[in-house]
């Protein structure tokens, strides 16, 4: 039966998680240890770390942030940003994480796409699309942490990364990003569309009922949360017993 | 207690190994055939492909030794494609020859039909509540209805009925999750990323493997 994971998003600046609106004007909301350790606590589904500074080798690196949460935390674990090559996708699961989410790198040459999933498989390879609305309906991916714009389609970019062998889509609205407004339910129904490969939805949920209102219209197989639980508007706790008494099944916490 | 994982140069051990050590395993990496010889339980793990899987097992002469281990009475949990390739044969790319450990074939999940409302996309990358089925006692209760996490799109699917030990429902079909014959289990799922309910189940693997042990 299907069951919608609900996923902990924390992007990572140096030694923290920060959070922003449109992803710019950057707070500090807490360590990634802790909130990580918290979030799994309260019965997340999988965390998802993104390196807003693509610091893949950096001091403070992501790699060790990575590490210690596997030593703790038994949920999938997917790690972005800064992702650009094969010996980063070796580098980034070794320290333990499960996937690798790719935006910039798969923009800039698709064709890492298809060798990233011939040496690790689809089921290790997440492509992360960052979207700004351009007009109804029609929405422009960006690159470098929603700073540049590629010049591609969402639509037909959605395609071409399942084409090219991705596991999962990561899409995020930069529209919604931080503004606790509620997800774009039409940018999920325009990627749903054009592929079948499980699709996250992320930026902008700003309230249980918001996420509810996403997972009742079934277009997405995930959702991605940051603020939401950053900011302890809900706690993953409360959130999934809210979706569980709309009759949506979610995973019961500590099963 | 000592748990050899097997280590054929595929995939992250790490996390695995974090598990086992978590719910009080001694774990050891061995990648080589005299380790699982010597070895009093085993955990054969397993991410990507199948025939890829089974070529990082032969090219370290590791598919005798994990046979006669196997048939020799020595407790081995197989995950994921390391459940699969205790089979006989699966299809996934073609076909090719498993273990042959328990029998039976890899299939394909069943597809969405378009009728489906509660459809499961294939992949399969999602939790499921699996449901233990009517040989949980021959498997010592190793398996109970609880949430696992599952990445996959083949299934095991056992010959015998006796030796299917759990399943899920994906597309309307019942799909076998979990097989055991006596000393040998296979997860499809991934315990290691299963939150508590994945650590309580490999705290009774190595309970039953002692018992095991103790029983040779």
């Amino acid at each position: 039966m299907f069951t919608p994971r609900i996923i902990a998003r924390l992007d990572v600046k140096g030694p923290n998680v920060i959070k922003g609106i449109h992803l710019e004007g950057l707070r500090v909301v807490g360590e990634p240890g802790d909130l990580a350790r918290r979030y799994y606590e309260e019965g997340v589904d999988e965390i998802l770390y993104m390196d807003t500074v693509a610091s893949l080798y950096g001091r403070n690196n992501l790699l060790t942030i990575v590490e210690q949460a596997a030593r703790e935390i038994f949920v999938p674990l997917t790690v972005g940003g800064g992702i650009r090559s094969i010996e980063d996708i070796i580098a980034v699961l070794r320290s333990g994480a499960d996937k690798v989410a790719i935006n910039t790198a798969a923009v800039a040459n698709p064709e890492f796409i298809d060798s990233a999933a011939q040496v690790f498989g689809s089921q290790c390879i997440v492509i992360s699309i960052e979207a700004k609305q351009r007009e109804k309906d029609r929405w422009a991916v960006l690159t470098e942490n929603g700073r540049e714009s590629s010049g591609r389609d969402i639509v037909e970019w959605a395609a071409e990364v399942q084409r090219r062998g991705a596991g999962e889509i990561l899409i995020t609205s930069v529209d919604r990003e931080g503004t606790k407004r509620g997800f774009d339910d039409d940018l999920f129904r325009a990627v749903r569309s054009c592929v079948d490969i499980p699709v996250i939805g992320a930026g902008g949920a700003g309230s249980a009922d918001h996420v509810i209102q996403t997972l009742c219209l079934n277009e997405v197989d995930a959702v991605a949360c940051a603020g939401i639980f950053h900011y302890e508007i809900c706690s993953v706790r409360d959130l999934k017993n809210a979706i569980a008494a709309t009759g949506i099944r979610v995973r019961p916490e500590a099963s | 207690m000592k748990v050899t994982v097997v280590d054929y140069g595929r995939g992250n051990l790490f996390s695995l190994g974090q598990a086992l050590q978590t719910v009080g395993a001694d774990v050891e990496l061995i990648d080589q055939a005299v380790g699982i010889r010597n070895a009093g339980c085993i955990v054969l793990p397993g991410v990507g492909a199948f025939k890829d899987a089974m070529t990082g097992l032969c090219d370290r002469g590791l598919i005798d030794p994990l046979i006669d281990a196997a048939q020799r009475g020595t407790p081995l949990l197989g995950i994921c494609v390391g459940c699969q390739m205790l089979l006989d044969v699966s299809y996934e790319f073609g076909e090719h020859e498993g273990l042959a450990l328990i029998s039976g074939a890899v299939e394909m999940l069943p597809l969405p039909r378009p009728e489906d409302t509660d459809l499961i996309r294939i992949p399969n990358v999602g939790w499921h509540e699996i449901e233990p089925a009517l040989n949980n006692a021959s498997a010592n209760g190793l398996f109970i209805r609880s949430w696992m996490y599952f990445v996959h799109s083949y299934a095991p699917r056992p010959r015998n009925i006796e030796d299917l030990s759990a399943t899920i429902a994906v597309n309307g079909q019942k799909v076998p999750v979990a097989v055991s014959r006596e000393n040998i289990f296979g997860v499809q799922f991934h315990p290691e990323k299963s939150g508590t309910a994945g650590l309580e189940l490999f705290r009774r693997f190595l309970s039953i493997a002692d018992r095991m042990k103790k029983a040779v």
